[in-house]
């Protein structure tokens, strides 16, 4: 068990060198100068040497590369933001939560809408209730989620006028100036953007919890706890489910790992200034320490959550042992 | 005195998309207290839905059942489904051919017999705990008050079908279906479950219904032997009848394609073809197409279970002569015979 976390942890670190190295050199194969763009418009050129030289744009890659290194390991720190100079931990602090909400909120609803629905479709295949939900599952597959969430925000928070169109609300330390803040006002704001994530996400959980409860039910142990006489609620529950839904904990945990790098497109439409935001403002300005900021955080997000599942598998599957 | 159990004019159909199924088509035997009967046939020929249906375990959207089965007197077929569940793993029990899937990966042994035993019993946890060690240690498992605690994953294939007949036999049934126990064992480990399942059989007074397609078996378990093909019985009889006398076509070529290992030979005996389509079954006898002795009337009429001359308990459906029936039984028999004593 020990061996096996020292080794993951060790992959853990090869994956995060991988991947920050991928994401410095992409940012130099860009012809467009950061310095230009954080010293603004109307900057000589000699103020722009001067900026490339205080962001250190003028060493070679690697000693960027191995700068920003050094001050992770020794301090900690994810650096400065070309743009102003503000620390990227801040900015990452500030933004993770944003999107952490959202993300564990619409998981959460992801398996209550999926897991009941796709038991009572594998139950009654080809009945009007499995037809309903497999044309959910085409339409969540196909829609793009910008899409629903715009007709969400219109028809529940514009037309009807039930649920905030845009913001967030800070459950804890909410500023002096903030209009808005504790649990109540974060979950009313967070309604429509969970709604929004989950309807899109959870078409490919029905499907998936379909076919998984499916296929358990035609198992000979199944017909073994029939054939002692076990009722079908029980059959159901301790035969069918808990084999049924070890390979849906699979891709929630490389789902919830992939979407906490920024759910981008509902975070856009609700005006939630999340780590998807981010990272497109980073882009947008080439500021490299805040968008490798948010890569890393998505990496060790995608890394923590993949190593989460398979320590929950071996907890719920006899069968496998960490090794 | 009632038998245990009554089978009379079974049919059981699947709908499928290309149409009906017959899949048990008129079947009738008994079983009585305490005795083992074999069922036998190829695969597909019926015998494992027969038992399915008696336990009401068939998929009931797609399947349809008609006839009689009594258990006990009391016509089981059709009853409701909480009457059924409190005869399922009580009085009628079932074991299935592959012990490796039969069962549940995520839950330990035990959990899987106490499961058994509280559905039908009124008692502790903890009383039931000891009876699944009880039960796990009279199917002679090693260390039986550890191993409860074990998954399926670390038991051995006979140790899991030592542990299905464990949980099989732990509220004590009247009647034991056992499909195709020892198909998917080792040859040794067969003989052991089946000897396993007869010594449990003297302890308990259970009556075993034992479907198989090994000859084999049959002939070390059985009392009365039932011969399945293509959904409909073709011979009935005591053990001894069918493998001394035989009287059907499709019989005599299950017995003769028994591995002999006193003659040279390059080829096994086989019967030629394959086992009809129950979709859309041959008219007449359903064996005529593969059958060596085929007539006329083969093909036109389908030939009744009828009693065998000297011997009522005796039953057979085809149109062949007695004599030419009897010459070929004895040839078959003497070649047996042959292959016993030097073998």
């Amino acid at each position: 068990m020990v061996q096996y976390l020292v080794r993951r942890l060790l992959w853990a670190v090869v994956l995060f060198l991988a991947v920050t190295i991928v994401t410095y050199v992409i940012f130099f194969l860009v012809p467009a100068n950061p310095a230009r763009l954080a010293a603004g418009q109307a900057a000589t050129p000699e103020r722009v040497a001067l900026v490339e030289e205080r962001l250190g744009l003028n060493d070679p890659i690697y000693e960027q590369y191995w700068g920003f290194l050094k001050r992770l390991v020794f301090d900690g720190s994810l650096g400065e933001s070309f743009v102003d100079r503000s620390s990227v931990n801040d900015e990452i602090f500030r933004a993770a939560p944003i999107t952490a909400s959202l993300v564990f909120g619409a998981m959460i609803l992801v398996l209550v809408i999926s897991v009941p629905i796709g038991i009572l479709s594998a139950l009654r295949p080809r009945s009007v209730l499995d037809r309903v939900a497999m044309t959910y599952v085409l339409l969540g597959i196909s829609l793009p989620s910008f899409w629903v969430a715009l007709v969400l925000s219109y028809i529940f928070g514009f037309k009807l006028g039930w649920t905030p169109i845009a913001g967030y609300c800070e459950v804890v330390s909410v500023p002096q100036a903030a209009n808005c803040g504790g649990f109540g006002d974060w979950a009313y704001h967070m309604v429509l953007p969970w709604l929004a994530l989950a309807i899109v996400q959870a078409g490919i959980y029905v499907r998936f919890v379909r076919a998984e409860v499916m296929d358990t039910m035609t198992q000979d142990y199944v017909r073994t706890a029939r054939a002692k006489g076990a009722p079908e609620r029980k059959v159901m529950k301790d035969h069918i489910l808990r084999n049924a839904l070890l390979p849906v904990i699979t891709i929630l945990g490389m789902d919830i790992g992939l979407l906490l790098g920024g759910a981008i497109f509902i975070e856009t439409v609700f005006g939630l200034n999340g780590l998807g935001g981010t990272a497109i403002r980073s882009i947008g300005q080439f500021d490299l320490p805040v968008l490798q900021g948010v890569v890393i955080f998505g990496a060790v997000a995608i890394i923590l959550f993949t190593l989460i599942v398979d320590l929950v598998y071996a907890w719920v599957d006899p069968r496998i042992r960490l090794t | 005195m009632t038998a245990l159990l009554e089978v009379r004019d079974l049919r059981t159909q699947f709908q499928t998309e290309d149409g009906f199924v017959k899949a048990v088509d008129g079947v009738d035997f008994t079983v009585e207290s305490g005795k083992t009967i074999g069922i036998v046939g190829e695969s597909g020929c019926g015998k494992s839905v027969t038992c399915l249906t008696i336990m009401g375990l068939n998929e009931r959207r797609n399947t349809t059942s008609s006839g009689e089965v009594l258990f006990n007197g009391e016509e089981i077929l059709g009853a409701s489904g909480s009457r059924l569940r409190s005869l399922r793993g009580k009085e009628i029990a079932m074991i299935f051919q592959d012990p490796m899937t039969s069962l549940n990966p995520v839950h330990t042994v035990g959990r899987q017999l106490v499961e058994t035993v509280l559905l039908h019993n009124d008692i502790s946890k903890a009383e039931a705990r000891a009876r699944a060690r009880e039960a796990l240690k009279e199917v002679g498992i090693p260390r039986a008050e550890q191993r409860v605690d074990d998954y399926p994953h670390q038991f051995s294939g006979g140790m899991r079908q030592r542990a299905m007949i464990a949980m099989a036999m732990i509220n004590d049934p009247k009647l034991l279906i056992a499909d195709e126990p020892t198909t998917a064992l080792d040859v040794t480990t067969q003989a052991q479950i089946l000897s396993l399942m007869q010594k449990l059989q003297e302890d308990h007074g259970t009556a075993i219904v034992m479907i198989t397609h090994d000859l084999g078996v049959v002939a070390e378990t059985a009392h009365e032997v039932v011969v399945m093909y293509a959904a409909k019985v073709v011979e009935r009889g005591t053990v001894d009848a069918i493998f001394t006398a035989p009287q059907h076509p499709y019989t005599w070529g299950l017995l003769g394609s028994l591995p002999r290992l006193d003659a040279e030979i390059d080829r096994l005996a086989q019967i030629p073809g394959q086992p009809p389509s129950l979709l859309n079954p041959p008219r007449g006898c359903r064996f005529h197409p593969r059958c060596a002795y085929v007539m006329d009337v083969c093909r036109e009429k389908v030939p009744e279970l009828m009693g065998v001359s000297h011997d009522a308990a005796h039953e057979q459906a085809c149109f062949l002569d007695e004599e030419t029936k009897t010459r070929e039984a004895a040839r078959l028999f003497a070649a047996t015979m042959a292959a016993g004593t030097s073998g």
